[in-house]
C-alpha cells in the first residue's frame, strides 16, 4: 500500500518524466527511472510549485529516490503547517 | 586553402517550412507577411510580422521539448532538413560511413537568443510577483543553445559556437564556418542562423526605437524596401541552416554540390550604434570579392540587408555604387526580406538560400511591394517581378546594429 502522498509525487514524477505512473515503484530510485541531475532540478520545481513550499537547496541535492522525496517533502510541509 | 561548397539547405520561414515552398513564395514575389498573432492583436501597435506557420511542435520533438526554446526548435528542424539535403545520415557516427564526427562542426548564430523563455521568465517574476522560475529557464535562454542541441542530436564533435551580431549573426556564422573549412579544421560544418523574437518584450522593445513598419491596410505589403514609400521594417522568425563541406570533401562522397561559398567579408563602422555608413559596409563587400575573386562585372545579383527602413537603404545603395562603379548599372538587387520580413538573427540565413536558389535557377527573387522609385535607391532593385538573367556570382549583404558587417559571396556550381 502506498500512501496519498506517495502517490501524488508518483504521479508528479511521471508527468514531468512522461512515464505511465504504474512503472514507478515506491521502492525506485532516480537512477532506476534515468531521472538526471536536470530531470532532478525540474521535478523540486515542480514539487514547489504544487505544494506552493520552498524546498532548499540542501534538501533538493539529497533527493534521490521516490522515498527520499517523499520524506523530504513530509518534513517540508509538516514544518510549513507548524 | 580549400574551396567550401554548400551541398545541404533548410529553412523555416514567412514563406514556408521547406526550401521548395520557399522558393515558390519567393519566384513568385509572394509576401509572407500577416497579422501578428503570436501575441494578442491589440497588444502591441505593429501588429504585423512574418512569422513560421502550421509548425507543429509536436510532430518534430518528444520530451526533449521541454528544453528548447522557438528559436532552438526552428533550428533543430531546419538542420534535419539541411542533413537529409545533403545526403547526410541524421547522426554521425564514427562506426558508420559518412564522416567522422570530431570533423563536423557547428556555428549558428541568433540575435535575441531565448526570448519568449526569458519573457515567460520574467513575466513570472514581475507580473505575477513569483519568487522563481523555470529552472530551464537558463539552458532554453542561452544563445549557444541551437549549436549545441544541433551538436547532440547529430553526433557533431567537433568545435562548436553560436555568434551573436544583431541581424549580420547567421552571415557572420557561416562566414566564419567557412574560414574552419578553408583552414583544414574539419570537413563539414552545419552553419547557419535562427531566431523567434515575435515576444512581446522583445515586440515592443523594436517599436520604442521607431524602426517597425505599420501594418497599413495590406499587411503583407507592409515591408517595402527601396520603395519611396517605405515606413520601415517588419519583424519575423524563422531558422535557416546549411551543410558547408570542403569541396574534396563533398566530392569524395559524391554530393551534390548546390553553391560555392566563395567569399566572406566582415568589418566594423567604428561609427554609431544604429545609424550605418557606407564605407565599413563598403569593405566588407569588397573582401567577399577579393576572396571569392570576382570583380565588379562578375556579379550579377546582390540580395540586399535592405530592411525596409529609410536609412539602411540608400546608404546601401550608395556602398553598393561605390563597389561596382559603372557595373552598379547592370547587377540585379533585391531585398527578400520584403516578403520574409527581418528574422533578425536568422536573415542572413534565408537570404543565403535565396542567393542559392537563384544561383540554381538563374531568376532573380524580386523585391516585393515595390510601390515607387526613391531618387535615393535608383539601381535595379528588382521591383515586384523575378527576373530571368545570367546567375554565376552573387553577393549576400547583413547590415547589423553596432556597424557589424557581413558579406558572403557565392559562387554558381
Amino acid at each position: 500500500m502506498t500512501d496519498t502522498l506517495t502517490e501524488e509525487v508518483i504521479a508528479i514524477i511521471a508527468k514531468e518524466q512522461r512515464l505511465a505512473p504504474d512503472v514507478i515503484s515506491p521502492d525506485a530510485t532516480f537512477q532506476d527511472l534515468k531521472i538526471d541531475s536536470l530531470d532532478g532540478v525540474n521535478i523540486v520545481f515542480a514539487l514547489e510549485e504544487k505544494y506552493n513550499i520552498t524546498i532548499p537547496d540542501q534538501v533538493a541535492r539529497e533527493m534521490r529516490s521516490i522515498r527520499q522525496v517523499v520524506d523530504a517533502l513530509r518534513t517540508q510541509l509538516d514544518a510549513a503547517s507548524a | 586553402m580549400n574551396r567550401v561548397v554548400i551541398t545541404g539547405m533548410g529553412v523555416l520561414s514567412a514563406c514556408g517550412n521547406s526550401v521548395e515552398e520557399f522558393w515558390e513564395h519567393l519566384r513568385a514575389g509572394r509576401s509572407g507577411l500577416a497579422p501578428l498573432t503570436r501575441l494578442a492583436p491589440e497588444s502591441v501597435a505593429n501588429n504585423v510580422a512574418g512569422e513560421v506557420r502550421n509548425f507543429q511542435v509536436a510532430e518534430h520533438f518528444g520530451k526533449q521539448v521541454e528544453l528548447l526554446d522557438r528559436f532552438t526548435q526552428l533550428a533543430l528542424v531546419a538542420t534535419r532538413q539541411a542533413l537529409a539535403d545533403a545526403g547526410l545520415p541524421s547522426r554521425f557516427d564514427e562506426a558508420m560511413a559518412g564522416p567522422a564526427p570530431a570533423r563536423v562542426g557547428v556555428y549558428t548564430g541568433s540575435a535575441l537568443g531565448g526570448a519568449e523563455s526569458q519573457d515567460v521568465a520574467y513575466q513570472q517574476l514581475y507580473g505575477k510577483g513569483a519568487t522563481r522560475v523555470h529552472p530551464f529557464s537558463i539552458p532554453r535562454c542561452m544563445m549557444n543553445a541551437p549549436s549545441a542541441h544541433i551538436s547532440m542530436e547529430s553526433g557533431a564533435q567537433g568545435p562548436c559556437m553560436a555568434v551573436s551580431t544583431a541581424c549580420a549573426s547567421a552571415t557572420h556564422a557561416l562566414g566564419e564556418a567557412s574560414r574552419w573549412l578553408r583552414a583544414g579544421l574539419v570537413d563539414v560544418v552545419l552553419a547557419g542562423g535562427c531566431d523567434a523574437p515575435l515576444s512581446y518584450g522583445v515586440v515592443r522593445a523594436w517599436e520604442a526605437m521607431r524602426v517597425l513598419a505599420p501594418p497599413g491596410d495590406r499587411p503583407q505589403e507592409a515591408c517595402r524596401p527601396f520603395s519611396l514609400d517605405r515606413a520601415g521594417m517588419v519583424l519575423a522568425e524563422g531558422a535557416a541552416m546549411f551543410v558547408l563541406e570542403t569541396e574534396s570533401h563533398a566530392r569524395g562522397r559524391g554530393a551534390r554540390i548546390r553553391a560555392e561559398l566563395a567569399g566572406y567579408g566582415a568589418s566594423a563602422d567604428a561609427g554609431h550604434i544604429t545609424q550605418p555608413t557606407v564605407r565599413g559596409p563598403l569593405r566588407a563587400m569588397r573582401m567577399a570579392m577579393q576572396e571569392a575573386g570576382f570583380s565588379p562585372e562578375d556579379i550579377d545579383y546582390i540580395n540586399a540587408h535592405g530592411t525596409g527602413t529609410r536609412l539602411n537603404d540608400s546608404t546601401e545603395i550608395a556602398a553598393i555604387r561605390e563597389l561596382l562603379g559603372a557595373a552598379a548599372m547592370q547587377v540585379s538587387i533585391s531585398s527578400t526580406k520584403s516578403m520574409l520580413g527581418h528574422a533578425m538573427g536568422a536573415s542572413g540565413g534565408l537570404e543565403l538560400a535565396a542567393c542559392v536558389l537563384a544561383l540554381e535557377h538563374q531568376l532573380v527573387p524580386p523585391t516585393a511591394s515595390w510601390h515607387a522609385l526613391d531618387p535615393e535607391c535608383d539601381l535595379d532593385v528588382t521591383p515586384n517581378v523575378a527576373r530571368s538573367r545570367r546567375v554565376e556570382a552573387v553577393l549576400s549583404n547583413s547590415f547589423a546594429f553596432g556597424g557589424l558587417n557581413a558579406v558572403l559571396a557565392v559562387r554558381r556550381a
